[in-house]
């Protein structure tokens, strides 16, 4: 008997297993970056930038040529292999610890260089590798190891966003805040993704998608609470949005 | 191309241009900045890649990324500069990724000054980033030599798969020579960088990723090893010094850079004095060449270490010197550069000077 393949796990994927705990959303967003770059047949010509933090073992995970970066550095470390590649695709794939405060800098300057890089931004509002110490994009109120009282804005500032920041310059032509914390989500997630990369390969610019992804096991929360906690905590901070299109407004 | 007057750091970044450099990335500091300006027009309009980066952390980080994809890559600092970009060197050596660094020495800590220093002995052979590492560090003293280093060093970089820093002072880098930038350079057999993440395509069947991650303790020995036979090699065949008027002498000065040249002006005007005295001049700072004291002969009655520092390169004479002969130190810190006369005087008061 014959069977059709309805759904099989991208090619851009490898069978390593990954390294993420059960019920975080980065294996979806793995998934969501392997399937855009293969639907788009560019993966012979990829370079992937993984980070530190949970994601430091992506350069295991996609089928591509990696370079893995220092803490924070992907977005330089993506400039240095675009410039010297410009036709091939680069991208980072990065969490929020990694890129929203000890990498702020090499991300402000890239997106303002308008580097022709894609930048997968992974934001779970804490420090997932190292324990679940607050970071930069921690919610007010919300417990880690660090802020055991609770994120307090007169002791630690308030959740930074970064896409709102990003908007505003010159050289970022494509930037769009998703979630995956549910199907719908994760199919407008997608779409974000594979745009992000046309627009690289049009060379448009720099582009940048935050996805908005949980940590049940730092957040002491149950994987169906945590997508709770995407859709009822964090949004409300971090509201999806299409930052900026230039793409659009150009054409 | 004839001889031609040209300021060191022009010429340096001439000579990484003949030595085959692609990209170079850097950020503004005194007294180096006429690398990147010449570099600049040059790179830029003929076709190479140059990138002003935000910070020295970004640029040594767009070095590995370059570097990673296969690039010939030059980055250019001073002190504090080069302090900031050991996280990226300890990457790069731990990746075993070939570039070639310029440090153009100035006078420190902290801010310290714009004037010329050797203060940045231990930070270009001990390194500031961590773990077990190496960068080999070639330290001429004139421009002419700065220059046949530079234009060697892409191919020792790419040959060991490791970064080499040229280390000058501020007067090299200021100071204008009559230059030649066709002399030969070593050829060497270098493969190809199979090894480079730079798409599959390039390599067909094989992933190819830079990394200096391995969590298993095993797995990170072995590769502390691998680097471990790899530096072996480099002590073994890049070793360099030159021996000045070492036949026998009374005592035996040890310079290397800027300082090399007042100790040349030194010896001459200690002959007159009847004091024949030599000059072991380290060029390669790592590896240390420890093998040209063996070849001090018996009748020398000390060494005189000299640096534009307060002793910093000291403790390797000391350790090359395995107790053999009496040392002294003399050094000068801060922006000044000591006079031949100072040397002099400290050769004929040795004991005044004597550390050990």
């Amino acid at each position: 008997m014959d069977y059709e393949v309805k759904y099989q796990k991208s090619k851009v994927l490898t069978d390593n297993p990954l390294s993420y705990c059960p019920g975080c959303t980065h294996g979806i967003i793995h998934k969501l970056v392997a399937e855009s770059l293969e639907e788009l047949g560019v993966i012979d010509h990829t370079v992937g930038i993984a980070s530190v933090g949970c994601s430091v073992f992506s350069y295991q995970f996609f089928n591509a040529d990696m370079e893995q970066a220092a803490h924070g550095r992907a977005c330089a470390v993506a400039t240095g292999v675009k410039r010297i590649h410009p036709d091939n695709v680069v991208f980072t794939y990065q969490g929020d610890g990694d890129l929203a405060s000890i990498g702020i800098a090499e991300t402000i300057h890239a997106a303002n260089r308008g580097e022709n890089i894609t930048v997968i931004f992974v934001n779970n509002a804490i420090y997932g590798m190292t324990g679940g110490q607050m970071a930069p994009t921690s919610l007010i109120g919300q417990k880690t190891t660090t802020s055991p009282f609770g994120r307090d804005s007169h002791l630690h500032g308030n959740p930074i966003k970064v896409s709102e920041m990003l908007q505003h310059l010159d050289g970022v032509a494509y930037l769009e805040r998703v979630s995956v914390h549910n199907p719908a989500n994760v199919r407008k997630a997608k779409k974000a993704i594979k745009k992000a990369f046309e627009y690289q390969i049009q060379k448009k610019g720099f582009t940048l998608i935050e996805v908005l992804s949980t940590c049940p096991v730092n957040w002491g929360k149950t994987p169906v609470d945590a997508m709770k906690w995407v859709e009822e905590s964090m949004i409300p901070v971090f509201p999806l949005k299409l930052f900026k299109d230039a793409g659009e407004q150009h054409e | 191309m004839a001889k031609v007057l040209m300021k060191g750091n022009e010429a340096i970044a001439l000579a990484a241009i003949k030595g085959g450099c692609d990209a170079f990335f850097g950020y503004p500091i005194t007294p180096q900045n006429e690398v990147p300006e010449y570099l600049a027009k040059y790179m830029n309009e003929h076709g190479k890649v140059f990138v002003q980066a935000e910070s020295e952390v970004a640029a040594i980080n767009m070095v590995y990324g370059a570097a990673g994809a296969g690039a010939r890559v030059l980055t250019s600092s001073s002190s504090p500069g080069i302090a900031l970009k050991q996280e990226g060197i300890t990457y790069l050596a731990g990746s075993q990724l070939p570039c070639v660094i310029c440090s153009v020495m100035r006078g420190g800590p902290g801010l310290g000054s714009i004037q010329p220093s050797q203060g940045d002995y231990n930070q270009a052979t001990r390194g500031g980033g961590n773990g077990d590492y190496h960068v080999i560090v070639f330290a001429p003293e004139t421009i002419q030599e700065t220059i046949d280093t530079m234009k060697e060093s892409f191919d020792i970089a790419d040959y060991y798969r490791n970064p080499v820093m040229i280390l000058v002072d501020g007067l090299i880098g200021q100071m204008m020579e009559s230059v030649d930038f066709d002399r030969p350079v070593k050829q060497r057999f270098l493969p190809p960088k199979d090894w480079a993440a730079n798409g599959t395509k390039n390599h067909p069947g094989r992933r190819n990723v830079i990394n200096s991650l391995y969590l298993e303790p095993k797995e990170l020995e072995d590769h502390n090893l691998r680097l471990a036979k790899k530096y072996a090699l480099v002590m073994q065949n890049e070793t360099r010094y030159e021996m000045i008027n070492m036949e026998d002498p009374d005592y035996v000065i040890v310079a290397y850079g800027t300082m090399s040249r007042v100790a040349r002006s030194a010896i001459e005007i200690l002959e007159q004095a009847k004091l024949k005295v030599g000059i072991i001049r380290p060029i390669s700072l790592w590896p240390f060449p420890k093998q040209a004291f063996d070849q001090i002969g018996e009748n020398c009655k000390g060494i005189l270490v000299t640096e534009m520092s307060l002793g910093q390169m000291l403790q390797d004479v000391q350790i090359s010197n395995r107790g053999r002969h009496p040392i002294a130190f003399y050094g000068r810190s801060g922006g000044v550069v000591p006079e031949p006369e100072e040397i002099v005087s400290a050769v004929q008061n040795f004991e005044k000077w004597r550390v050990e």
